[in-house]
């Protein structure tokens, strides 16, 4: 006896868009702030400054070795708890994903920065250049075309990683597909479609950062 | 009065003397060259001069411009010491362009942020500089679409630049292919006779001999001969220069 699919069932356009929209929105958003404070703390991290090196490390420990659905769940019950203030629903969803990002990216960005030929920076001392103005001129663009392709790799893994959200009520994709699916009881039809909405949003997206990186790629070959 | 004084210039590390107790004085406009075996400590004596090493003793001044180092530390002119390595130029064996930028911005970077130049002027200035490296074609080129040789020109290029006063040579033509080699040589060789002052760390005997007024032998971190390049390389008095020159000419065939 097979199974009868069903796939009716998925023909929701409005819930899916409205998820569509949640994960692009969490996905971007604590892409782009982790990646920002993850290339702060990779400043520190590469830093002369000992206690803040120690501090970043902590955090990277942290963040790195525990699983973002426990960060996620943290964040949104305990956080507010601890410190005894409210945060909105929204940003204490995001607060875990953000800063798992920023662990990950943080490492990315010590890593290349370290992978960039030392001489370099003789370079610009021999030509009297600042700590900051080698930095910015001479180092951080190298490194950031170098740590290119592990950043889409990790924001791939964070784009997933946004259905953990569901577990904090956001409604999402993840949270659609199991919201859909204990109404319909077609878990296989749902969750296919879900899964193939996520290939839909985030290869094409990996897809033209592959395509650029190439680009950059075949003018400095 | 010499334009350039060395004293007792000490590098250790750890338990190695990389240089013990170098002392020299060159004058405006000379040339000296620089010569000796794999670690004898000529391109650290260059880093400890401009600074790139911090020399674990040494008095060094440049025209007006003096610095002083005990213990590994600056004890004189702390503040004075980017005003030190301005008087100076370097051009490295590995070029070490930045590979993301075009020959000319290559050139116009550092005169746009340490000279403060406007951005304009940098590019005109870096632009004047590649033309008279022969290179003005390139100048929107990257460094990894230019030859080796090319890539020498636009780091002396780059260096010229700064308008320093000194120029020093780390063994700038080590890494060219042979055939390289010459076209380097020739704008050193021009460099010297427009009356720069030159320090050439570098293993091109001929080269040294022809347009040096000074050649400096280096063994074992210390200066062993010192003098006018035809008498060095003609009548060796230490073993150790007589060994190096016959390695040297070994090597070459002769």
């Amino acid at each position: 006896m097979g199974y009868e699919y069903d796939w009716s069932v998925v023909l929701r356009p409005d819930a899916w868009f409205e998820a569509i929209y949640i994960t692009l929105l969490y996905g971007i958003g604590t892409t782009l702030v982790g990646l920002l404070l993850g290339l702060f703390l990779g400043l520190v991290l590469i830093s002369s400054f000992a206690p803040g090196r120690w501090a970043v490390q902590l955090f990277i420990g942290v963040f790195r070795c525990t699983p973002a659905l426990i960060q996620i769940v943290w964040f949104y019950y305990a956080f507010p708890i601890v410190l005894g203030v409210n945060f909105p629903a929204w940003l204490a969803a995001g607060c875990g994903l953000t800063f798992y990002m920023a662990a990950f990216s943080a490492e990315i960005f010590r890593g290349g920065v370290q992978s960039i030929d030392r001489r370099q920076w003789s370079a610009c001392r021999s030509l009297c250049m600042s700590y900051w103005q080698t930095m910015r001129h001479v180092i951080l663009p190298q490194t950031l075309r170098r740590m290119t392709p592990a950043i889409v790799n990790q924001a791939i893994i964070q784009f997933k990683n946004t259905s953990l959200l569901s577990v904090v009520a956001v409604h999402d994709l993840m949270y659609t597909a199991n919201a859909l699916t204990s109404e319909t009881y077609r878990p296989l039809e749902v969750l296919t479609f879900a899964a193939l909405i996520y290939i839909a949003v985030i290869w094409p997206m990996a897809s033209l950062t592959n395509f650029f990186e190439r680009r950059a790629h075949r003018r400095l070959a | 009065m010499s334009f350039i004084t060395v004293r007792n210039l000490t590098k250790t590390f750890g338990d190695f003397h990389a240089l013990d107790d170098v002392s020299l004085e060159l004058e405006e406009g000379k040339t000296a060259a620089i010569i000796g075996s794999s670690g004898s400590g000529k391109s650290t004596f260059l880093r400890c001069l401009n600074l790139l090493e911090t020399p674990t003793r040494a008095d060094l001044r440049i025209g007006p411009q003096e610095v002083r180092f005990e213990s590994d530390r600056q004890v004189r002119g702390p503040k004075d010491a980017l005003a030190f390595r301005r008087e100076m130029a370097m051009v490295f064996q590995s070029f070490d362009l930045f590979p993301h930028m075009t020959a000319l911005q290559n050139v116009a970077l550092a005169p746009a942020l340490v000279r403060k130049m406007s951005r304009g002027r940098a590019q005109a200035l870096a632009a004047q500089l590649l033309d008279r490296m022969g290179l003005g074609e390139r100048a929107g080129h990257f460094p990894g679409q230019l030859s080796g040789g090319q890539q020498q020109r636009v780091a002396i290029a780059r260096a010229l630049a700064m308008e320093p006063k000194v120029l020093l040579f780390d063994e700038a033509t080590s890494a060219l292919d042979p055939e390289l080699v010459g076209e380097v040589l020739d704008v050193m060789r021009a460099l010297a006779k427009e009356g720069r002052t030159m320090l050439v760390v570098t293993h091109e005997l001929h080269f040294a001999r022809e347009v040096a007024d000074v050649l400096i032998y280096f063994d074992k971190g210390r200066i062993a001969e010192m003098g006018p390049p035809a008498e060095l390389l003609g009548n060796p008095r230490t073993d150790r220069l007589k060994a190096f020159l016959t390695r040297y000419n070994h090597m070459l065939g002769h």
